[in-house]
């Protein structure tokens, strides 16, 4: 019971919070590029609302879940075993990771799908200190208009992915209660 | 002047309370009660209860009654209800060997340790009809069991385990792995045998006595005895992480088939017996003969037999079809509107008649289109579409 | 067993929620749906396979779409069910009351008003906007599924991107009838990938699915199968260069608004055959006449 206070910072309202998260999640990767609000958990640090708003959203029981880095650490751990119960693996067998950019890699490591089953492929939630600053990459693509820029890291490591559509990871980036979306359909050019 | 429909919704109530009255019946005839249904509709209530995938004799008795009588509909009712609740957890694996027995025959041996028994069969009933049945008196009572013999006897063994010790049947290992949930998640071909097993037992009982009946005839032919048809009652185990250990939770009634088939055996190989299983919930022997059968067809490929192309032994083709809810539903909709995609068609039609019959006079004579008798001439006869209308 | 010990009584017509989880579904399966959801929009046009529930409606009435539709709900919605185009339809009605009273959700016939639409066989003919949703009814997803009924062999075609099969009967078709004699679930590719089935719509909806500002999702209920359209998503009506694409329509315009380029539906008026058009978009062809737009056989009506 003391640890009450640790596993605080679910969700007050569970289905309509998630419902909530999960539509800017969906707007999110169904317009690359745009930041959207992601908001309704408090997870404790080193996890931003956003990603931990998200791992509430899409975890549970049935999504082996990667912690890289600081983000595995035991305040985490205990609460997402609290709220989630995703059994947390290795990125061989992650559905989801989250982690700093520099933590999560490398990308080889996780589900890429199948050529039969392209959707068995990881989602990275990847731990941003921001998503507006100056923008390095302009993408296309479904969800695309004409074009979008972003502020992305190793654009090399994208294009990979990119090019290994329709197999790839998928990506949301977070930072504070934002989330940008980077689905592997999105073409990633240096600016 | 044309109105479009409206008033969607006063019909919908109007046809609910309509329907209600017609559930109903005449007033002046009592009221069904439930019990009445579980009691007396026991074999009704166990298909339901099958093909529902939930036990629960009340709920499926209630459903009847809601279906009026319909037990697709029934059906239909506890899967609705059944997705709605929580799952506590999975049972361990129920052992049939220790079933108190009610019914339990085996075609294969004149007689088995542990006896045969016949329980509440028609088998060997006249199927005459009963008039005094419709004057509702109480039917005479049936002898009861010896009770020194009933309860205290030992478990009956299965029959094929005696066939397996001599090593006349195919061995059958337990598999330690937890079987797939075909309800949730979604059907992956090519389906394991405990996926196909599972899809069976709720599959509609009609198309799977159908499909096994075409192998007894030829179409994936397995040559099928019943080793042994045993109903009767198993204890229901689940396993409580507080305690480390299983304890019953309930008794459900079972029915389970096993039947025993030929195999020709290799050069590695010598002959032996095979196996087609089959497992019902409630007594419901028809089905799961009829189960073991499709089983047993389905199994073709890991015994190295020939696929005929026979339907009992495309697994793809009985697993995707053997729900009844499925079927009915997909089958049932075609009468919902689909105006918009017909008046696609009308247009498409009338454009490849008129093209047709404009392109026609030039060289065919001019008489073949406008004759009444059918002509020879391809021209106006109708493009018939391949596409199936949803 | 557990059945009994968490059975309530439940009352025959429960009110808005209270009796139910926020849209029906618990969320485990909206947990669920969701992943699968956004593996569609990252994939576009790929069927995603998904544990799909027995829903309180029978497979083939939109057990699909209702899912996804729940999936999707927020308490600010303000949702939009059409069948055939039109809100007043049976199954139509059927659909949203279901929403009103497991979600609660506001309710709209205006397609410029609905942030969420669920539909079957139509697009609206109101181009739609950034923001919106449009949820589709899919009785069979598989494109190639009438070409190849097993599902191990379309798959392998998928993912081959082995679509010959496809323009080997689209061709037949024109070497027979001198046209492709497909007029409605007419298969386009996606995004220059995956040959997708768009749902039983006529062929004449076909461009609207190509750089649409909504998010288009697809439900197929009894296939266990979703997927997904991200805006602005390049879709093509498959053809061959010496036979374009049509979308095609009855040659007239609306009888009550008079419009001359919505979809038309024919309605046999009398025992003598006489027939009238009218839209299949019922809030389109309101919408004109309450601007004042007038057809054939509605002119008198002109104050």
């Amino acid at each position: 019971m003391q640890a009450m206070a640790d596993l605080s910072g679910g969700f007050s309202a569970p289905s309509v919070d998630a419902a909530h998260a999960f539509r800017a999640a969906l707007e999110a990767l169904a317009r690359p590029g745009s930041v959207q609000d992601l908001r309704g958990a408090t997870p404790p640090a080193p996890l931003s609302v956003a990603a931990g708003t998200l791992l509430l959203t899409l975890a549970d029981s049935a999504t082996p879940l990667h912690l890289a880095g600081a983000a595995d650490c035991d305040a985490v751990r205990g609460w997402l075993a609290f709220h989630c119960g995703a059994p947390l693996v290795g990125p061989e067998a992650a559905m989801l990771a989250v982690g700093r950019w520099e933590d999560l890699g490398p990308l080889s490591a996780y589900p890429r799908g199948t050529p039969d089953y392209p959707d068995r492929s990881a989602t990275l939630i990847v731990e941003c200190d921001a998503l507006d600053g100056p923008a390095n990459a302009t993408l296309s693509g479904p969800g695309i208009e004409t074009r979008a820029t972003a502020p992305l890291p190793d654009l090399a490591t994208l294009a990979e992915n990119h090019a290994l559509y329709p197999l790839g990871l998928d990506f949301f980036f977070t930072a504070g209660a934002r989330v940008m979306g980077l689905p592997r359909s999105t073409r990633t050019e240096a600016l | 002047m044309y109105v479009a429909t409206k008033g969607g919704e006063r019909a919908i109530e109007a046809a609910h309370a309509w329907l209600a009255e017609e559930r109903r019946g005449d007033p002046a005839v009592p009221e069904l009660s439930v019990a009445q249904i579980r009691e007396q509709m026991s074999l009704a209530v166990n298909r339901v209860m099958a093909e529902g995938s939930l036990h629960d004799p009340d709920l499926a008795a209630l459903a009847i009654k809601q279906a009026r009588g319909d037990l697709i509909e029934a059906i239909f009712l506890i899967r609705a209800y059944r997705t709605t609740l929580p799952r506590f957890g999975a049972s361990v694996p129920v052992d049939t060997a220790r079933m108190a027995i009610d019914r339990r025959i085996s075609a294969t041996f004149k007689d088995v340790p542990g006896g045969q028994v016949l329980g509440p069969t028609f088998d060997y009933s006249h199927r005459l009809l009963d008039f005094a049945l419709m004057a509702e008196g109480a039917p005479p009572p049936a002898p009861t069991r010896d009770p020194e013999t009933a309860n205290t006897a030992a478990p009956a063994p299965h029959v094929l385990a005696l066939l397996d010790r001599d090593g006349l049947m195919e061995p059958q290992t337990d598999g330690a792995e937890t079987p797939p949930d075909l309800t949730r998640s979604p059907l992956e071909m090519p389906a394991e045998r405990a996926l196909r097993l599972q899809a069976l037992a709720r599959g509609d009982e009609g198309f799977i006595l159908g499909l096994a009946y075409s192998t007894q005839r030829g179409y994936g032919r397995t040559h099928a005895f019943v080793g042994e048809l045993r109903i009767g009652r198993c204890i229901v185990e689940m396993e409580i992480p507080e305690l480390g250990f299983a304890v019953g939770i309930g008794e459900i009634e079972l029915t389970e088939c096993e039947t025993v088939n030929q195999f020709t055996g290799s050069k590695t190989e010598p002959a032996q017996f095979t196996r087609g299983y089959g497992l019902v919930p409630g007594q419901s022997e028809r089905k799961a003969i009829a189960m073991s059968l499709v089983d047993r067809a389905l199994r073709w490929e890991e015994l190295g037999e020939d696929n005929t192309g026979a339907p009992a032994q495309d697994a793809e083709f009985v697993l995707s079809h053997c729900d009844n809810i499925q079927a009915t539903g997909f089958l049932e909709h075609i009468k919902l509107p689909h105006y918009v995609d017909f008046q696609s068609e009308l247009e498409l039609i009338r454009r490849l008649r008129r093209e047709a019959v404009a392109a026609a006079p030039q060289s065919a004579a001019p008489a073949a289109h406008s004759a009444p008798a059918p002509s020879s001439s391809p021209a106006p006869s109708s493009p018939a579409k391949g596409e199936a209308a949803e | 067993m557990t059945a009994r010990a968490t059975r309530k009584a439940r009352p025959e017509r429960p009110a808005m929620s209270e009796d139910y989880n926020f849209a029906y579904l618990d969320e485990d399966t909206k947990r669920m749906i969701r992943r699968a959801l956004l593996k569609g929009i990252a994939i576009p046009g790929y069927q995603v396979p998904f544990a799909s529930r027995e829903m309180p409606m029978p497979y083939g009435w939109g057990t699909g779409g209702v899912q996804v539709t729940a999936a999707c709900l927020v308490p600010e919605d303000r949702l939009k069910v059409i069948d055939q185009g039109a809100d007043d339809t049976t199954n139509a009605v059927s659909i949203r009351r279901f929403f009103e009273r497991t979600a609660g959700v506001a309710t709209t016939t205006r397609t410029r008003e609905a942030t969420l639409i669920q539909t079957r066989h139509r697009i609206p003919e109101e181009p739609l906007r950034e923001g919106q949703i449009l949820v589709y009814q899919v009785p069979i997803p598989e494109p190639l599924r009438f070409l190849e009924p097993r599902e191990s062999e379309t798959r392998r075609m998928h993912a081959l991107e082995d679509y010959g099969l496809m323009h080997v009967k689209l061709y037949e078709d024109i070497a027979r009838h001198g046209e492709i004699a497909t007029s409605y679930a007419y298969p386009v590719r996606v995004a220059g990938r995956h040959v997708m089935d768009p749902s039983p719509i006529p062929k004449f909806d076909n461009p609207k699915l190509s750089g649409n500002a909504a998010i288009q999702l697809f439900g197929a209920g009894r296939e266990q199968r979703i997927y997904a359209v991200p805006p602005w998503t390049q879709v093509v009506s498959l053809d061959f260069e010496d036979h374009p694409f049509t979308p095609s329509k009855a040659d007239a315009a609306c009888d009550l608004c008079g419009a001359a380029g919505s979809y038309l539906d024919e309605v046999i008026t009398d025992d003598a055959g006489s027939r009238m058009f009218v839209c299949s978009d019922t809030d389109y062809c309101t919408t004109r006449q309450a601007e004042g737009h007038r057809g054939r056989l509605n002119r008198e009506e002109v104050a």
